[in-house]
Formats: structure tokens, sequence, C-alpha cells
């Protein structure tokens, strides 16, 4: 809402010298959000001038005219390039010397052939309004007076971003209300200010059904067609940024403006019949003013006449209806539609109107008359309108009231204030107060619990009053073992050289195809938005793998050879088609209801995944790099495993989008956690990354489950050690890692170790097998490992391994 | 060798001669200072300590003495040998410290070659000053809370007060999943978690909700559709607006530096009530750059102040939702934007930076920020 500040002052009785900007710290002090504070800043000389005579520079590719113009004491030669105003006119000229809004300055200059010795402005170069392919012509003021009083050059205008709890304020009504509150000075009701109007004569009969709680019709006859909307109302329409457009037009919008109800006028010679205010009819259509033909919703409220549906109640109007340049008649409508109704329509068509924002936030639901009498009176006395019959449906309730203890602000602000302040504050909002029962006004329809009088009583003391002390201490026990399990797999990667992305979770079908994924992966059931940002990527991610590819490309694009990066977050699956329940507000549902809310949901595991391209290790004076390979892969996996305490177990997979032969699966106690290894060459070249690249993803959820955050401590034997080396043959199929787990095993409690120190597999070894060589380490608690000990470990271990078909290489 | 000598005519041999063993012993000192390295030293010892050296041959000569004459004899010789391998000591150990230098010069390197063979990594910083704040309030007692990104619409509105009709609720403002009437969005604030708390636990609740947070924005260098939140709740017995203020005022110092204070402006969100918004005292100028042209500051826009977040009372219609009684508890909310907070404190100039994943970007704040 734009208001100008001399709108405001005519009805609160500011301190002299208020600018717009002082006005705005205190509105804000006060909770309005005024976002911006026009002062239309022009310097220097801008006076009223007359056109005495016009030239026609008719050698120019566009018309030009050099014009007299009489500025009082001088006559000045004026180089123009609007024709919208002849000899005669009365027009704004900006002398050299002036600076106009942007810092435009204006000099004496020759042009076109002349000397233009200043400038004849349009509404633009003023700062005015955004007109600007015409000047702007004066209707009043004296030739050499300075125009800035005659434009509202010296006036300020405030924009007021209005929260949906203060319809109120989307009236100059409701700004000035709440600048004399700021200011504690008096403030004047511009409704009390309207005269009753005559009510007999003809009147348009009201058959109100549905939607509104108050309707009322106004018949206004011998409406002249041709007068102009006067010069002040132009102003401030154009102030508050609304176009001028007919009188009759202007003059609803100018209502509205002041006083916040809405209004509507029909041309009467176009309705037939008496007017209903009703549920459209089935498949009932109507074209609004904005040329849309409308299908109506059976919630939607119309206001029609014998004809049908003319007009979408509290949206906007009809063009069947339309006021012309020839209408002579009037049926004024100033009505109370229900908020949510009129909220519900404008979502559903997409249509939002100066009326159904303030219908939606709730108007004064006693200003319909008011309003219909000040439109009335601007008609008899604009336009030589005759005043005809009023209809006035009145089916309002009474405002409820509310009950309110007089310690309650002093209790939720934590400052005392006293009873007798509670008590004038909420009077000077409008409210009366008898003991402890509050009855708001009808202009605050936010009013309808005790807390929210608790905020008037607040915001009118002023939060600044409210001190600082020591924090509000909480009864927690510190991090949680999760919370710190949670961050250490968060930031493990990161410790080991891994560089940390955040990338959107929405992808496409697309992505998921060139990871390979095949049709019956359940990555591919995915979560889809009803209303992407992008039509490429509407479902939700089922793995972080997606982003983080695209993420490696994006950095491999922008020059980097080699890329280490990680993410982690939330994914979304198993579940395509979200159907939750929504419980009604106000109290605690049931514990059926709620599982009933939540088991709707996707689950939404936390998963962390990487991407590794190029070399791990780079080349430089040391010597050559070392490439990533899938055991990097595979290995930062379980090193992040290893700090939730965890051991993972590692299996040979097959598994998109990873090489079929160099994938690992993941498990954790018999269940699957991820994967890692080397990508699929498809995947690698489908996302334009260095060969070999690589890739992990696992589910931090799971593992957390599994996590041990308090070790127990191991017995440290200070006997010595005992070494053994053994190489074993064995088929070449057999996964290496359930030799070393045999040998383990087999060794028992005096084998500390096992270790795979090398792999061969060529012409020492037979066809189809190779040889994996081991180094065990023994040692026991209580003595030093005998000879005898040491070979009966030795003997049992390779005892388990050979039940693998493992044999001692020659 | 000469035979014994068997009359005990005390008769010197000619090796045991005084003059002969200075001899001796001076031509070994010369050898042992002309050897110029180990090896030549270790020659040296043999020519003039081993078995056939003369002074070992003079030490045999003195078993052939009369007993009177043995005595001065094997100190003399003793005398001469201890001299000699005195003087290889040392000079060995000479030559070994010469050697010592002469490896250690030979290793010298050039230090300020960059080792940069292992990659380092390195936090995103939203999620590392998600930490960090969630430490602060970790410090004064609260828990910290997550929650998932798709949320049912009865958390992520109807609890919080916000009513069918609300413009939040629609496709300008809020992702929604499925169809419009699926009951599920992605949440657009983290306050369902205010929601998901209360009725998990019993009051007092202290908790602070760091987290990811989706709007219907397009990306540009101001706004992005998917950003973080961090959201803060108590309720108890007794908290006032006062407590709010206080604890706001601890959170700003916290960030922003010792006296860094913030400023509450009445506003309207329907989960809180009375609410606020959150200024904080510009940190960079203190203020200082107000009506001050000659020091205007980046960080305020010479405004003394920055929109930080916004605040309030717990509406009491939420608590109802919770199945908390609003006549015993009363609580406060506040919430803030992450990447706001970010690129203030770190003069981050386009949103784009911190939603690219650019490894350049994020290497810049290292393990923490």
């Amino acid at each position: 809402m734009r208001a100008p500040l001399s709108w405001i002052k005519e009805y609160a009785a500011l301190p002299e010298g208020v600018t717009g900007r002082d006005l705005a710290e205190k509105l804000i002090g006060i909770g309005l959000e005024v976002e911006t504070v026009d002062e239309i800043s022009i310097s220097g000389p801008l006076l009223v001038g007359r056109v005495l005579e016009i030239e026609e520079l008719t050698e120019f590719k566009k018309p030009i005219r050099y014009c007299q113009v009489d500025l009082g004491g001088t006559v000045n030669g004026i180089i123009c390039g609007a024709t919208n105003f002849v000899v005669g006119d009365l027009v704004p000229v900006a002398l050299p010397g002036a600076v106009l809004p942007g810092g435009f300055e204006i000099s004496a200059r020759k042009t076109y052939g002349h000397i233009s010795d200043g400038m004849i402005c349009s509404g633009r170069e003023l700062g005015i309004n955004d007109e600007y392919d015409g000047i702007l012509v004066l209707t009043e003021g004296e030739v050499g007076q300075d125009a800035g009083p005659v434009l509202g050059l010296d006036d300020a205008v405030l924009d007021i971003a209005v929260t949906p709890d203060r319809g109120y304020c989307l009236s100059i009504r409701g700004i000035a209300r709440e600048a004399a509150l700021a200011y504690d000075v008096a403030f004047t009701d511009p409704a009390s200010l309207v005269p009753e109007m005559p009510s007999d004569g003809p009147v348009r009969e009201v058959d109100l059904q549905y939607g509104a709680d108050r309707f009322t019709t106004r018949v206004l006859t011998d409406v002249d067609p041709d007068a102009p909307s006067p010069a002040y109302m132009v102003r401030r329409l154009n102030q508050c940024g609304m176009r001028p457009v007919s009188l009759a037009v202007d003059i609803t919008n100018y209502v509205m403006l002041e006083l916040g109800q809405p209004l509507h006028a029909f041309d009467g010679t176009k309705l037939t019949g008496p007017i209903q205010v009703r549920r459209p009819r089935d498949g009932e259509e109507l074209e609004t003013l904005d040329h849309v033909d409308r299908v109506l919703d059976a919630a939607d409220v119309v206001i029609a006449d014998d004809s049908g549906a003319v007009a979408l109640a509290g949206v906007m109007g009809g063009l069947t209806t339309e006021i012309d340049e020839a209408s002579r008649s009037v049926v004024l409508e100033a009505a109370h539609f229900q908020p949510a109704l009129v909220a519900a329509t404008s979502r559903r068509h997409k249509l939002s109107s100066e009326a159904s924002r303030r219908f939606e936030r709730g108007i004064d639901s006693d200003v319909a008359l008011a309003a219909s009498n000040r439109a009335a009176q601007l008609f008899a006395a604009l336009a030589s309108a005759t005043v005809g019959g009023l209809v006035d449906v009145d089916r309002r309730e009474p405002i409820m009231s509310i009950e309110m203890a007089m310690d309650m602000p002093s209790r939720i602000v934590g400052v005392d204030i006293p009873e007798e302040t509670v008590r004038a504050i909420l009077a000077n909002i409008g409210c009366s107060v008898e003991g402890e029962t509050v009855t708001p006004p009808t202009w605050r329809p936010d009013l309808i619990a005790a807390i929210d009088l608790v905020e008037e009583v607040a915001r009118v003391v002023g939060y600044e009053k409210i001190p600082s002390r020591g924090p509000a201490m909480g009864t927690g026990l510190g991090l949680s073992d999760s919370d710190r399990l949670r961050r250490q797999l968060r930031r493990r990667p990161a410790e080991l050289g891994l560089i940390e992305v955040l990338s959107y979770p929405f992808v496409g079908e697309g992505e998921l195809d060139q990871l390979g994924l095949p049709a019956d992966d359940p990555r591919r059931v995915a979560v889809r938005l009803a209303n992407p940002l992008s039509d490429e990527q509407p479902l939700m991610r089922t793995s972080l793998l997606p982003g983080l590819l695209a993420g490696a490309r994006r950095n491999v694009g922008r020059g980097a050879e080699s890329v280490h990066i990680y993410e982690y977050g939330q994914v979304f699956r198993d579940v395509e088609t979200v159907d939750a329940p929504v419980a009604p507000a106000g109290s605690r549902p049931a514990d059926d209801v709620l599982d009933e809310m939540l088991s709707g949901l996707p689950r939404q595991p936390e998963h962390l995944g990487f991407v590794l391209c190029g070399d791990w290790s780079q080349a430089g004076w040391w010597g050559v790099g070392r490439p990533v390979d899938w055991s990097d892969a595979v290995r930062l996996a379980a090193l992040v495993a290893r700090a939730a305490g965890v051991e993972v177990e590692v299996a040979q997979d097959a598994h998109s989008p990873w090489h079929p032969g160099r994938c690992a699966r993941l498990s954790v106690a018999g269940q699957v956690i991820g994967h890692a290894g080397e990508l699929h060459p498809d995947v690698v070249a489908a996302f334009g990354l260095p060969v070999r690249s690589c890739a992990g993803e696992m589910d931090l959820s799971i593992l957390l489950d599994a996590a041990s955050p308090v070790a127990s401590a191991p017995r440290v034997s200070t006997f010595p050690v005992a070494k053994e080396d053994v190489a074993l043959v064995v088929d070449e199929g057999l996964a290496a890692d359930a030799v070393r787990e045999a040998l383990r095993s087999g060794g028992g409690s005096l084998l500390e170790s096992v270790r795979l120190f090398d792999v061969y597999s060529g012409p020492q070894v037979p066809e189809g097998k190779k040889s994996l060589a081991f180094s065990l380490r023994m040692r026991a608690d209580d003595r030093t490992l005998t000879d005898e000990d040491i070979a009966a470990v030795r003997e049992s271990a390779l005892a388990a391994a050979g039940e693998l078909g493992a044999t001692l290489r020659g | 060798m000469s035979a014994p000598n068997k009359n005990f005519d005390p008769v010197m041999p000619a090796a045991l001669d005084p003059a002969n063993l200075q001899a001796n012993v001076d031509a070994a000192l010369a050898a042992i200072a002309g050897a110029e390295d180990l090896a030549t030293l270790k020659q040296v010892r043999l020519d003039h300590t081993s078995d056939r050296s003369p002074l070992a041959l003079a030490n045999r000569e003195i078993g052939a003495l009369p007993p009177s004459a043995k005595a001065d004899a094997g100190k003399a010789v003793g005398a001469a040998r201890g001299r000699v391998n005195q003087a290889l000591k040392a000079r060995e150990a000479e030559l070994k410290e010469a050697e010592r230098e002469r490896i250690l010069t030979a290793e010298r390197v050039d230090v300020t070659m960059v080792n940069d063979r292992e990659p380092v990594g390195a936090r995103h910083p939203i999620h590392s000053i998600s930490e960090h704040i969630a430490d602060a309030f970790v410090s004064i007692g609260y828990g910290v809370v997550e929650g998932p990104e798709l949320e049912s619409e009865w958390f992520n509105f109807d609890a919080l007060n916000i009513n069918r009709d609300h413009p939040a609720r629609t496709m300008q403002d809020t992702f929604f999943v499925g169809s419009a009437d699926s009951g599920a969005v992605l949440r657009t604030h983290t306050s369902p978690l205010q929601i998901r708390t209360l009725l998990d636990q019993a009051p007092p609740v202290y908790v602070v909700c760091p987290g990811r947070v989706y709007r219907t924005d397009e990306l540009d260098a101001t706004h992005t559709p998917v950003f973080h939140q961090v959201e803060g709740l108590a309720v108890d017995k007794g908290l006032s607006m006062v407590d709010l203020k206080s604890t706001l005022d601890w959170f700003a110092a916290t960030m922003f530096g010792e006296g860094i204070v913030t400023r509450l402006r009445p506003s309207y969100f329907p989960f809180t009530e009375p609410s606020a918004e959150v200024d904080l005292e510009c940190f960079a100028c203190r203020g200082e750059s107000v009506g001050n042209p000659d020091r205007p500051c980046r960080t305020c826009s010479s405004e003394g102040w920055i929109e930080w977040g916004g605040c309030g009372m717990v509406n009491p219609r939420v608590l109802q939702s919770c199945g908390i009684d609003p006549d015993e508890y009363t609580g406060f909310a506040f919430g803030m934007g992450i990447e706001r907070t970010l690129m203030f404190r770190h003069g981050i100039t386009d949103m784009r930076d911190l939603v690219e994943g650019d490894v350049r970007f994020t290497t810049a704040f290292g393990m923490d920020s």
C-alpha cells in the first residue's frame, strides 16, 4: 500500500515538521513494514508555465515543437517532443539549473536548431508516475508559481508491505490510525466525516444467498459521463500507484484507498432485474474485466442479475455491465464478503486484484455504508449525479469479545505494564474494554484471542523497552552420542581430503537413465513434484550420485584436472505417490492420526556420496602422480564407517552405476549400506568425466543405527611379536578377504593380525589360480610364544584356509 | 726375534731403544695427521698398530728382557702405543665429523618447494556454520534436532497456525509433492521441527534445529529455491519476550562479537504472537556509518542494522496443536537464514557461489567457518 504523507496528515494530527522518513521510522516501530519512502528529489526552479505559441518543426523524423512559454516574468523558448498539449495549457517547466530525479540536470542548450531554455516535463521525468508519452498538463496553478505544491512534489509517499493480519492498513484510514497511535496524537476517522446521503428514490433489490454478511446497493442517476476527475484525485491515485481511468472508476478507487472498502460500479442500464449474491450454476461462465472467460467453480461467489453472473464477488467485475464513457446510471455495490471465499476464488482463478487483496485480509465489516455514502457524495459533487435509493442487507453477527487477564501482557512481554496502560492502549486501538472483557473494533477481525491483544499492547509499548539479560538456559546434556557420531561421519571425508559440495535434490529421468539404472531399480521409485522449477527435473533424488556427478562435471568443465568431492543429505525413497491426510489443527491429533500422516511420507534416510576423478596424489617435483582407483573408493567408505566405530564388510557386486567387475557392496551386520568402486565407463562418458572415475554412496542412517559410540578398550600385550609370511594358491575367483578371514578365524586368539601384502597371477601359478601372500603377526597376552605355539597357530590358520581350497605355494 | 737372554746380561735390543721408539711414534703420528679420509686412516691404523707394526714388534722384545728391565721397557712401549692410539681415535672422530658435515651439506634441499601431492579437504560453509551455531546453543543446554525435508502439510502449515487460505500455501511459494492435495510439501521453513519436537518431548524444551528448506524462487544472486535455516525453540514455564530478546542478543554476540546486539521490530507470523523481525547491529561499522557519508559501510548499506530473521512468542494455538497447555507453558522461537548469515558474515555477494558446488569456493573455507 502506497500512502502519501499529506493524505495521512488529514486524519492524524501529526506534529509540525514530521517528514516521510520520520513517520516511516515510527510506523516501523509499531509494526508496519515500511519498505521505501519516496521523496521526490527535485532541486532548482520548476515553475508553472502557460503555453503561448506552438511552432511545429516538420523537418525532423519525429514531431518536434518549439514553444513559447509564459513563466510570469519571462517568456522562454523551449523545444518539446510531446504533442499532447495545446496553446493555453498550463505545464510544468524545469528551468536551467534544475536537477530532476536521477540527477538529470537542466541547462539551456541548442537543439533542433533553437536554443531550448528549459524543459516541459512529463510525469515520469518528475518521478510522479510512469507516464512518458506525453507531458503533464496541469489542471490548476498560477503562471510563474512554484510547481512543486501543485504536483504534490513537497509530499512523500510511504510504501508499506501490509502483513496478512493488518488488512485495515490497506487504506489511508488505517495507516493514519496507526500514525496517530505511533505519535500518540488525535485521529479523525474519515468515515465519520462522511455525510448521510439521501437514500430514497429508485433502488436495486438484493437477494443475498451466499458469501457475504453485508451487501448494499446504491443507485446513482444522471451521472455526467464527461465530468473529469479532479486534480487532487488524479494526483493521489498516481501517488498510490493506481492509474486514473474515468471519474466513475476513479471515485471507487479513491474511496477504496481512503476507507479500505472495495466498491464496484455497475452500469445500471446494463443490469437486468434484482441483484443476486449466490453460488454459480453448473458450468456458469463469466468474462471478467480483464477479458478472460472464466468457468466458475461451485465454491465461487458471484454477483448475478437476471442474465446470469455479472461479477466475481470481491475479485473482479464482469465485462457485460462495465461502466463506459456513456454510462449515466450507476449501481454501486459495497459489501462484506467472507475472506476465505474470496481468497479461494482468487487463488483458483489466479486472479489477484486490489479488491481481493483487501477482502482476503479482512476489511472493516462496518464501513460499507460510509463508503457508499462517500462515493455517492463524490458522484453528486463531481458528476452532478442524483443520489437514489439504498438497499442494505445486513446479516452480520456481533463481534466476539475476548477475555484477557490484565496482567497477561506483563507476563508475556516480561516488562511491567500497568493495568491502566493496558486499558488505555486497547481503547486507543479501538477496543471497548469492560472489566477483563475486551471487544475488538469492527476493523480488526484478526483479534480473536487474548494473545492477539497482548501483541497489540506490546507493540504500542514498544519492543525497544524489552531489556536484555543472560540467555534462557536450557536443560540439555550437550550433544548426544548420535549427534556426535553423525557429525563425525559428515566430517570424515573432508578430513580425508575430499571437498564438500551441496547440490539441489531435483533430478530427472534422464539422469537416472544416464546412471544406467535398470527399470526395476528402487532408485527409480521417486517422488514427483507438482510444480517443479524445471520440467527436466521433476523428481526428488533417490541417490546423491546424479548431483555429485553433475558437480564433478561442472568442476572439470571449469578447469579442475582432479576432483574429489562429497555430499551428504536426505534422499527420498520408496514412495511415488504421497497421500498424507491433514488433521485439523488446534489440538494434539490422536496417535493413530499422527502415524497416518507420517507414514504417508517417503523414507528419507541420510546418504553420503563421493566422486573421485583424475589423480588421487598428483605429479610434481617428487615424481609421478597416482590415479584414483576403485580401492580408494572402497577405502574411503570403510574409513567413513570407522568414524562411527563400524567395520564395513566388503563383497563383490555388480550394481549400477558402477563397473560390473569393480564394484564393492558394503554391508554392516549383513545389511547393505551402499556401494563403492570404479564407475561404469558408459556413466563416466555420459557425464564427461576423466576415465576410471570412481564413486561411492552409503546410507548413514543405517550406519548410525549400527554405530557403537563407546569402544571397549583392547588389551595391549607387551610380549614379543612373532611374524610369519605365507603364500597361498587359490582359485582366481575366490575373494582375498574370504581367505584373510579364514586365516584370521583359523589362527585363533594368538593371531594378532593378518594382512594381504601381495597378489600374483601368471606363469608361476597354475592357470585359473592366483597367489595371495599374507603376513601373520602372532602374540600372546601372557607369555612369549614358543616355536611350537607359532607352528600351531600357523597350521590351524592354514587348515582353515585349506577348506577354501587354498594350498601353500611351493 | 732375539734369542732369550740367558746370561741376564742387560743388553737393550734396538727395537726398544728410546730413540727408535720415538721415531716410530713420530712416524705414526705424522701418518695419522696426514690421513685425509677414513679409508686412509684405516690403512694408517694397520701400518702402525697391527701385529707387524714396529711398535708391536717392540712390545714383543720386552719378554726377553731381564725382570729388572721389563717394567721400564713396558712403560715406554705402552706410552708410545697409547699416544698413537689416542691420535688415531682423535683423528677418526675429526674425520667422521667432517664426513657428516659433508653429507648434511650435500643433502640440503629447497624447503620452499610446495608439497601439494595429497588432496586437502574442506567443509561446505553452510554446514560448518550450522554446526557452529548448534554448538553455541548446545553450550547453553539446547538440544539439536533435525527432520525430514519432505514434510506433511499438517506439520509445515496447519499445526503452525497457517490456515488453508494463507497465501503461503500456494504454488507460488511452496513446492507441492505429487498433487496439490497430497498432504505433503517440501518444507518451506524449519518451523515444522517445532511441532515434531513438541509432540515428542514434554516441556521444558530447548532445541536448535538447522536444516534445508525450499521455496519456489528462481536462482539468482540473492535467491535460491533451496536454502537453509536455523530454528530455535524454547518452551518452559514463565518464558517471556525478555528471554527471547536476551537469547537473541547472546546469539548475536556469539556469532558476531561481544557487544553486538539485536533490535526487534513488530511483525506478523502465524505461528508466533507477539512476532518480530530481528535486526542485527552491524558488526562491521557498529552503526558508525549512519549519517556519516565519509565512512560508508557495505555490510549494512550504512543503515547500522542488518535484517537477520524472524522471532516471537510461540502462538498458544501452536502449543495447543501439540497438546501443551498454553496457560501453563509459554515459549519463544526464532529463525534465521543460514545463507544470509554467511553472506554478510563472509562478504559473499552472489548466492550462486553457495549452491554451484565449485570446489574453489568451498576450499576457501577450510574445515570451519
